[in-house]
């Protein structure tokens, strides 16, 4: 009998062990990232570093100014295309379409683009975009970015309104207001927070991803002139700089690391922040 | 004499002159049982959910007008779905489908543009639901607001008579402001009333009010409606009959789908025609 009992606590005493431990390593992954980069890409970092323009081949110094920018650029631009479109049928789905045929495959179709390599999407912008336009350019890294963001603000944005009670709907409607307009002034306003953090953090995704914008903004030593010009961005400047044979270059390759995972850290810690207050207003 | 009776405003004997001036401090004087005009015409309505059975099965009734009429019978007996079909809010839930005349001042409100109709049939639910984002002021605005709405004194009155209408101006007068879920559950309740209010309503739809509310609140809401059924006309569904006794002058009961039997509260409650309404007012069944 208590051989027995001592036996189970063992096992007991180790799962929990196990399962405690792999919790930290889950956590930790983040932290050596952090950490490593921080390390690798402090040293690099400097105020000349974020204002000037990369410097020519063979030559120390010089900045990413102009990845800083495009990126800006190329995500501020997927998200007036992507969060729009993303919200909208979001507000479809949860709103008009519910359990209809157009709906269940609006919802299966955003789930599988959700799941697309982001390698493909940036193929299917150079082909919609670049190939017609015949140039590279911010435009079309705009496009693939916000064909990245559109399914998880679609998808985001039918989660909060399905949040927001039935009875909110029936007391809006019960006072003789259209049904567009308890959608757009009470609905929505109810789950504006939920929303818009979803959307902030669907870009910080974007900001990260790199493979789309290979075809498509393609990446520029210079300021890019235009909306329809190539332009330099972040992810990718740190993967051309990473590839390169210069040690500067791989210097500047983790400072660019360390600027774009604090952008990321802190969009995430601001939607975080900004989220919390709408679990205890809605409830 | 029923024990339910007990509590109950007695109207007057029709056979009887009475006064017709409300006397001592603003307590009215109940009019004569069944002179009162109809205000709504119900008849043969039949409603229900595509693929499954009516849940009303040719309801016929009379609504009058500046009284409460209560609506009482066992839990899925259709109470709440004939309410919900007198301002149309039942044909909001998808598959919903209703039938028959319902008629509200010479129109049939089964033809009319629901958004049109709820103006004129305002309703409260069955528990509190102010609107998450909006304080007490923008709660009650609502209804104008977004019905376009934009003078500001003329918002600003509609709001505060709406309050003391709901009886709730003295207890939020100095926290217009504040968010309207801030409140306690009973002053959400008759925010919410307020908030149908303000929209002027010639009905006025309860979905059994006060079943998330205390002993307390709930007393505060019947007080309350004796007051607006001088102005505008109450249907109120209620799973508790002794409430159906104390505000109400007319009772509906409704079993399974079917109006069983309706007619004054005091002789229905004393004197039922139906076997069914006596079994169930003296609590045999439901």
């Amino acid at each position: 009998m208590t051989g027995g009992h001592a036996r189970r606590r063992r096992v007991n005493a180790l799962m929990f062990a196990l399962t405690a431990l792999c919790a930290a390593v889950s956590a930790g992954v983040l932290f050596a990232i952090l950490g490593y980069i921080a390390w690798k890409g402090a040293s690099s970092l400097s105020w000349a570093f974020l204002t000037r323009l990369p410097a020519p081949v063979g030559e120390t110094g010089g900045g990413i100014a102009n990845s800083i920018v495009g990126s800006a650029e190329v995500v501020g631009l997927a998200g007036l295309i992507g969060v729009p479109v993303g919200v909208l049928a979001g507000v479809y789905l949860s709103e008009f379409g519910g359990r209809g045929r157009l709906a269940f495959w609006v919802r299966y179709a955003a789930d599988t683009l959700n799941g697309v390599p982001s390698i493909v999407v940036g193929l299917f912008a150079y082909a919609l975009v670049v190939l017609p336009m015949r140039r590279f350019s911010a435009l079309s890294g705009a496009v693939a970015l916000a064909i990245i963001v559109v399914p998880i603000v679609l998808r985001n944005t039918e989660e909060f309104l399905r949040l927001v009670p039935g009875t909110i709907r029936e007391a809006a409607l019960a006072l003789g207001v259209p049904r567009w307009k308890v959608t757009l002034r009470v609905v929505l306003p109810t789950a504006r927070r939920g929303i818009l953090t979803g959307a902030l953090l669907a870009l910080a995704r974007a900001a990260g991803e790199t493979a789309p914008l290979i075809f498509t903004a393609f990446g520029n030593s210079f300021w890019g002139r235009s909306l329809l010009q190539p332009v330099a961005t972040l992810p990718l400047t740190l993967y051309n700089y990473a590839i390169s044979p210069y040690d500067d270059w791989h210097r500047q390759a983790w400072a660019a690391a360390l600027i774009l995972m604090l952008f990321v850290l802190a969009v995430n810690a601001a939607a975080r922040v900004w989220l919390k207050p709408v679990s205890g207003g809605a409830s | 004499m029923n024990p339910l009776m007990m509590n109950a405003r007695q109207p007057e004997d029709p056979a009887v002159p009475r006064p017709t001036e409300p006397y001592g401090e603003g307590v009215p004087l109940a009019h004569a049982v069944g002179e009162r005009p109809v205000v709504m015409t119900i008849r043969n309505l039949r409603a229900g959910y595509a693929g499954g059975a009516s849940v009303l099965k040719g309801v016929a009734l009379d609504v009058r007008e500046r009284a409460v009429t209560a609506i009482i019978g066992p839990s899925g007996c259709g109470k709440s779905t004939l309410i919900r079909c007198l301002n149309r809010m039942h044909e909001a839930v998808p598959r919903a489908w209703c039938e028959g005349d319902i008629h509200l001042g010479g129109r049939n409100v089964l033809h009319l543009d629901p958004v049109v109709l709820r103006r004129e049939v305002g309703m409260v639910f069955q528990r509190p639901n102010p609107f998450p984002t909006m304080s007490v002021f923008e709660n009650v605005a609502a209804g104008l607001v977004l019905n376009g709405e934009r003078d500001r004194a003329k918002i600003a009155e509609t709001v505060e008579s709406s309050l003391r209408r709901a009886a709730l101006w003295d207890e939020v007068k100095d926290k217009l402001a504040s968010p309207g879920v801030g409140l306690s559950g009973g002053q959400q309740q008759r925010l919410c009333i307020a908030r149908a209010l303000a929209v002027r309503p010639r009905v006025l739809l309860m979905d059994e009010p006060c079943s998330a509310l205390d002993p307390l609140a709930t007393a505060r809401i019947e007080e309350l409606l004796v007051q607006l059924k001088e102005e505008l006309t109450v249907v109120i569904v209620t799973h508790n009959m002794q409430q159906a006794a104390r505000v109400s002058e007319y009772t509906v009961f409704m079993l399974m789908g079917e109006l069983v039997e309706s007619g004054p509260t005091q002789r229905l409650f004393t004197q039922p025609k139906d076997k069914r309404t006596e079994d169930y007012i003296t609590g045999r069944f439901g």
